[in-house]
């Protein structure tokens, strides 16, 4: 099986709030590093992506972000329209109001169809680019949460199952060739050392592994804290921390010494109640588990990026 | 009059809302305030959770109980150190019962319901329709309220995209069934095969031609019937609609905006307190949740965390000497940790300045503010929530008042 980079397409996905777009970005960041040259696609647009690398929004159109990452944001209206020239030889100049509007209402109600077309739109460039009609050397979807991922990535197969006949359904076959096809795709999941992640991720892998097109990759999790004392120095903290040795230590440097051990105290706990979930997660999935660190960081950008690429590149040890 | 405390708010309301983006720790804050409520208040009190984590439904009994509401008993609370005046009752969100329901009940009669719920679309449709989930939890919310068995209903809102989606649903449900692309997409089989298709009017042409070279006939065909026999229910919808948009804005519920006071999170706040307030719903209360303590943003902390790092060797030399004891008479091991408890509190401190930066960004605050410290471990038992509740109603222990 080829390491995770060197493959042609990387979903990403992960429950809210657990750092996934920060992950995606980070990925694309090691890649382009690694020398490849990198489509980043965000799909479930809040059109945040390109902030982590200190860019203006982007639109349909890819746009170098940074040198080797090019974003693009992918919208079901865009994707129709370049479905509708490519496949169906229809021509559509201009807005496409009304038909996107009739679209819009036939994708909502009919189920897969505006799934179908965000995939379809991501499979169309990893196969222009691995027939050599594209640039990329991968392809990485900030895809949907946990909760819709696989309703999203299995789409084709919807389609093809619901579907007798039609053009739509002529589309699904090369799509799933290239979604199963573990040697160019993995679907990977960004979680954190949380119950709720945990629980959701090893959810995620067990419906995917028995009844999903895409194969696993790994599972990131993210924002684990550090062990901040050894055994051995714990007991140090322990006396440090107790009489006689606290009142020296508040003679020598001041009131503040039981708030410093407060928040050492509290650091300790919240490990210890992360690495619970950490361990079941770890007993729970049969994946390479790669481990990013709780960033004590003010805000998000490059920067943070970068951080996070950096643990990833650690743990991939490529 | 505005509620100035939360206490007040639960006091005056019948609908608390907590709205907020996923991962922020709405459920158990939202379960949290119910439990406050039915302890402290007294009355009946339920909390709608749409999607609680295991061990937080498993607190409230809500394993395995689909769609009903069950109440907490009094004895488990009690285990829990807690005296209710009230009645804590909890229910879930079953998103493929409260559907199931709803055709029935909204269905001209049996035959059409049975149509609907036995079409292959059906589960397709209600699990992953736009918006399906919000729409099922504004209905639920309703039903509970119409039956007036509780003082109080506090309220989760569903993950998605946008947080305040769930607000819309009722709305853009009823334009759905009652819009013209409906009625375009059915007219051909309402009157009976493609002979109907001649009845189509000239707007409707594109649509055709392209949802034909996209679908295909057959689906479209498909799609249609289930839609035809869905629109039977158009009136009851459309009247459900209008109630619950009714109940949102009535001066009897209000909203509560959960957030952590990370970037992302706190973006999206910040967008709902605005939003919410344009859109005339009552902003009840902001709670700003796993708060780092106070003491990561205390001078004189932060005094002793730089000079445990700076004079560690010396600090070290002085406990040597102060005490003989085996821990601490290693000078080496003991320079170490201090070095160690120094940067670990000025790591936390980084992200505790971060979140005093925020919290100072928000320029219209509601009146009700709370701040809930980070817990060590995640709560997941009626103890873990009381102590929720103890900051929530503003530092009443629960256990003892």
């Amino acid at each position: 099986m080829p390491g995770l980079l060197d493959r042609r397409l990387l979903f990403v996905t992960g429950k809210g709030g657990v750092g996934k777009s920060t992950v995606t970005a980070a990925l694309a960041l090691l890649a382009a590093e690694r020398g490849k040259r990198v489509l980043l696609v965000e799909v479930d647009a809040k059109g945040n992506l390109t902030n982590l690398f200190e860019h203006p929004a982007v639109g349909f159109e890819p746009r170098e972000v940074h040198p080797g990452v090019f974003a693009m944001q992918l919208d079901t209206e865009a994707s129709l329209r370049e479905y509708l020239k490519l496949n169906l030889r229809i021509p559509v100049v201009g807005r496409i109001g009304p038909i996107a509007n009739v679209f819009d209402f036939v994708a909502n109600a009919a189920p897969g169809v505006k799934e179908i077309l965000i995939v379809g739109k991501v499979c169309w460039e990893v196969r222009e680019s691995v027939e050599g009609r594209a640039p990329w050397d991968l392809v990485i979807v900030d895809a949907a949460a946990t909760g819709h991922v696989l309703a999203q990535l299995d789409a084709p197969r919807t389609i093809r199952d619901l579907v007798q006949t039609g053009p739509i359904r002529n589309q699904t076959e090369w799509m799933l060739d290239i979604l199963s096809d573990p040697a160019l795709t993995a679907l990977n999941v960004v979680t954190a050392p949380e119950e709720m992640p945990v629980n959701e991720t090893i959810e995620l892998v067990e419906r995917a592994a028995t009844g999903s097109t895409v194969p696993l990759g790994a599972v990131v999790v993210n924002r684990v804290l550090p062990e901040p004392f050894t055994t051995a120095d714990e007991v140090v903290f322990e006396a440090l921390a107790a009489e006689p040795v606290r009142s020296t230590l508040e003679a020598s440097v001041g009131p503040g010494v039981d708030g410093v051990f407060d928040a050492a105290r509290l650091a300790v706990a919240m490990r210890r109640s992360r690495v619970v979930h950490l361990d079941h997660l770890r007993r729970a999935v049969d994946l390479p588990l790669l481990l990013v660190p709780y960033l004590f960081v003010r805000d998000h950008g490059l920067r943070v990026t970068r951080m996070v690429a950096e643990a990833l590149a650690a743990e991939l040890g490529e | 009059m505005p509620a100035t405390s939360l206490e007040a708010l639960l006091a005056s309301r019948e609908v608390l809302v907590f709205c907020g983006s996923g991962g922020v720790g709405k459920t158990s804050t939202a379960a949290a305030t119910a439990l406050a409520a039915a302890v402290h208040l007294g009355g009946r009190v339920l909390v709608l959770t749409i999607d609680p984590a295991k061990r937080l439904a498993d607190a409230l009994g809500l394993e395995g109980f689909g769609n009903d509401a069950r109440r907490v008993p009094d004895d488990v609370l009690r285990r829990a150190g807690l005296t209710p005046r009230g009645e804590l009752w909890a229910a879930m969100l079953d998103t493929k019962a409260s559907w199931d329901d709803l055709v029935q009940r909204h269905a001209p009669d049996p035959a059409t319901a049975e149509r609907i719920l036995s079409n292959r679309l059906y589960d397709n449709l209600t699990s992953r329709f736009v918006q399906s989930h919000d729409y099922i939890a504004m209905e639920r919310l309703y039903d509970l309220h119409a039956t007036g068995a509780y003082d109080l209903i506090v309220v989760d809102t569903p993950p998605s995209r946008n947080a305040l989606d769930f607000l819309d649903a009722p709305q853009r449900m009823a334009d759905f069934f009652g819009g013209r692309l409906l009625r375009w997409l059915t007219v051909p089989y309402r009157i009976g095969g493609g002979r109907g298709a001649r009845l189509v009017n000239f707007a409707s042409k594109p649509f055709y031609q392209v949802a034909d070279r996209i679908l295909g006939t057959q689906f479209l065909q498909d799609i249609a019937e289930f839609f035809l026999n869905f629109e039977s229910m158009y009136d009851g919808f459309v009247t459900r609609a209008r109630a619950v948009e009714h109940l949102m804005h009535d001066p009897r519920t209000a909203f509560t905006v959960v957030t952590t006071l990370e970037g992302a999170p706190w973006r999206e706040a910040e967008f709902f307190v605005r939003e919410l307030r344009e859109r005339r719903f009552h902003l009840g209360a902001l709670v700003l949740n796993r708060v780092l303590p106070d003491a990561f943003r205390d001078p004189a902390v932060a005094a002793a965390a730089d000079r445990f790092v700076d004079d560690a060797d010396a600090l070290a030399a002085v406990v040597a000497a102060s005490d003989p004891s085996a821990a601490s008479a290693d000078p080496a091991a003991v320079a170490r940790v201090l070095r160690t408890l120094g940067a670990s509190y000025r790591n936390f401190a980084v992200v505790a300045t971060r979140e005093a930066e925020l919290r100072n960004r928000l320029a219209r605050a509601p009146d009700v503010v709370v701040t809930v410290p980070t817990f060590a471990e995640d709560v997941h038992d009626l103890g873990g929530l009381a102590q929720i509740g103890t900051y929530l109603l503003g530092g009443v222990d629960p256990t003892t008042r």
